[in-house]
């Protein structure tokens, strides 16, 4: 590893453009150069027949063992519906001050709850997301400021009420970090 | 509401992937997290460290998860137990929340569920923290607000009282009429741990020897004339909490006989009755008399005498204690104008410097009804010499029993001569001799100012 980066690793189809307005929202927040590149995973591999989503905890953990080596933090960013064991459904998860993190846009578009396809949504509810996720991978535990990018969310309509900023008192904790 | 301190969660599940996912996301929301892989390893665990909330799955093998919420409650009654189960039935739900689990949830939860569940437990961890604390607050307070004063006097009463309030110990209150013997009955009551229970007071000095009799240990519909139902007596009234007897100095010795045999056994048989009624009470006296010199005299038991004096606690009379005369008074204007609905007054320097000299036989209820009246009769801006009886006309002490008038009397009269003991006896129209027994009796002294 040369200089300490970002990977967002995606699995599976995104759009350049969409990615590009990621990558730029990230970068206002993390002090290090983000970089996108294209995983190979067989997804199908993670799929539960009986719950007919993908587990979570299986794809962290074979993220981190294959694609987190070459930089700081890495983010595998997918658009299957996860869950984890206990929970019906996540939208993402990551190892607290760990190296690696998912995030998923399967639960952010308006179709999903019968509405009317917003794409503006989408993509500002995924950057607050993978922004969130990367936060855990620092080490930031939810926070309590509402518009705090690290607030709690468990519904969509929770993520729409923060911003995709961090507070002061958690920006201040990633800045020095060391 | 503002969480004073982390909380701390321990995850029983014998599925690692649960006990991952939950270790994951409970730590995101920075809260201490602990797993076990079964009851057992969680009992150990709990056993030398402290969890505000377990969170644990219901089928696991080995010992399941509600036999462990039983042996958790055994072992630390007010944790927070959280059941999970992946087969939910109605049956294991209200069993679980029967054997005291806080709430119960079916595998696997939305993940508002689950914040919301966490949530409510930490309200309720805070909320019964804060109880304790306003608990404590109030238990410091109660009844301690009527004790008013500041001497040193009153400062070593009120340790005594904090200090007996902790155990069960029979008590004596010893002081002159109007000194406040029942309020530190009450204060001892309210801040020990027989609070939640009854306070029932009897004055024995009012009755006499069968309906005392009647009234401590209750009576069956016609035992006597007039007893037309059942009633339970005092003792009864007062299981787990106090009974307070004033003037117990006036009961008759066929009285003390059967308050000795109560107090010992803490069984009796209501009058006309004939079943053993038991009852867990304490007992606080209260005398006005010198009992020790009763017991000399052979009028009072000596074993019930020691029986209930195990603690004593003086108060001293208003007279040795004059520095709170001006904290008392302002304490009764405050109550009497707040009573009476009247803007609140204040008294002239002249009227406190003479009450801060007068004897006050009657004590500080003396003092409290001085105040009263001048409220009532002066006007309305401040209490002036004028309004106090001092001086123009006797104050009215509010004793009742005929002792307390006739010491209450003898001492104004001896302080009205000077303690001149033959002119005194004129003026009370006995001999000297008889004055000399009554001033004996009544344990009366010239006050030192």
């Amino acid at each position: 590893m040369n200089q300490p980066s970002i990977t967002l690793i995606t699995f599976g189809h995104f759009e350049k453009d969409f990615l590009e307005r990621v990558v730029e929202e990230v970068q206002c927040e993390y002090p290090y150069p983000i970089r996108i590149r294209e995983g190979h995973l067989d997804l199908s591999e993670f799929h539960d027949a009986a719950r007919r989503q993908y587990n979570g905890n299986s794809l962290l953990k074979e993220i981190d063992s294959r694609f987190s080596a070459e930089s700081l933090k890495t983010l595998g960013l997918v658009s299957v519906d996860l869950f984890i064991p206990i929970l019906t459904y996540i939208f993402g998860q990551a190892y607290l001050n760990g190296r690696t993190g998912i995030a998923s846009l399967y639960r952010f578009s308006n179709e999903h709850y019968g509405m009317k396809k917003d794409e503006a949504l989408l993509l500002d509810r995924f950057i607050k997301e993978v922004n969130h996720e990367l936060g855990h991978t620092f080490g930031l535990i939810h926070c309590h400021i509402p518009t705090c990018v690290m607030r709690s969310s468990t519904y969509v309509e929770d993520i729409d009420q923060k911003s995709a900023r961090l507070c002061a008192s958690c920006r201040g904790k990633v800045r020095h970090l060391p | 509401m503002i969480m004073a301190k982390k909380i701390s969660i321990l995850i029983v599940d014998d599925e690692e992937s649960v006990r991952d996912s939950l270790f994951n996301w409970f730590m995101e929301d920075g809260y201490r997290v602990e797993c076990a892989e079964n009851a057992k390893k969680a009992l150990s665990i709990l056993e030398s460290d402290h969890f505000d909330i377990i969170l644990a799955d219901i089928k696991m093998p080995g010992m399941d998860g509600l036999e462990m919420l039983r042996r958790i409650k055994l072992l630390k009654k007010d944790s927070i137990v959280i059941v999970m189960t992946a087969f939910a039935t109605v049956d294991t739900a209200v069993q679980a929340l029967k054997d005291g689990a806080f709430d119960y949830v079916t595998k696997p939860f939305d993940p508002d569920d689950l914040s919301h569940l966490i949530r409510n437990a930490s309200k309720q961890i805070a909320l019964s923290e804060e109880n304790e604390v306003l608990k404590a607050n109030v238990i410091s307070l109660e009844n301690v607000e009527d004790l008013v004063g500041t001497s040193q006097a009153m400062i070593k009463v009120l340790k005594q009282v904090e200090h007996v309030a902790q155990s069960d110990s029979s008590v004596i209150i010893t002081g002159e009429s109007g000194t406040g013997k029942e309020l530190i009955a009450k204060a001892i009551h309210s801040n020990s741990q027989r609070k939640f229970f009854p306070m029932v007071s009897v004055h024995c000095g009012a009755l006499t020897e069968s309906l005392l009799e009647s009234e401590l240990f209750g009576h069956e519909k016609g035992a006597f004339t007039g007893a037309m139902y059942n009633r339970k007596g005092r003792f009864e009234m007062a299981d787990g909490g106090t009974i307070f007897l004033d003037e117990i100095a006036t009961i008759s010795f066929k009285m003390q006989v059967e308050l000795l045999r109560v107090l010992e056994s803490k069984r009796f048989m209501r009058v006309g009755g004939n079943k053993e009624i038991s009852s867990d009470f304490r007992v606080i006296c209260a005398t006005n008399r010198d009992l020790k010199t009763m017991v000399r005299e052979g009028t009072f038991r000596e074993d019930l005498f020691y029986r209930l004096n195990v603690v004593n606690i003086h108060i001293p009379p208003l007279r040795e204690r004059v520095e709170d005369v001006p904290q008392l008074v302002q304490y009764f204007i405050r109550k009497y104008c707040s009573s009476m609905n009247k803007p609140l007054i204040s008294i002239d320097t002249a009227a406190l410097k003479r009450l801060e000299g007068f004897d006050f036989p009657g004590n500080v209820r003396e003092l409290e009804n001085m105040i009263e009246r001048a409220i009532v009769i002066g006007n309305g801006k401040d209490i002036r010499l004028k309004d106090l009886p001092i001086g123009t006309e006797a104050a009215e002490p509010s004793v009742e029993s005929l002792d307390d008038h006739e010491r209450i009397h003898i001492h104004q009269i001896l302080t009205k001569y000077n303690w001149n003991i033959s002119r005194s006896a004129k003026a009370l129209k006995v001999d000297r001799v008889t004055l000399y027994k009554k001033i004996k009796k009544y344990d009366l002294k010239p006050a030192s100012r």
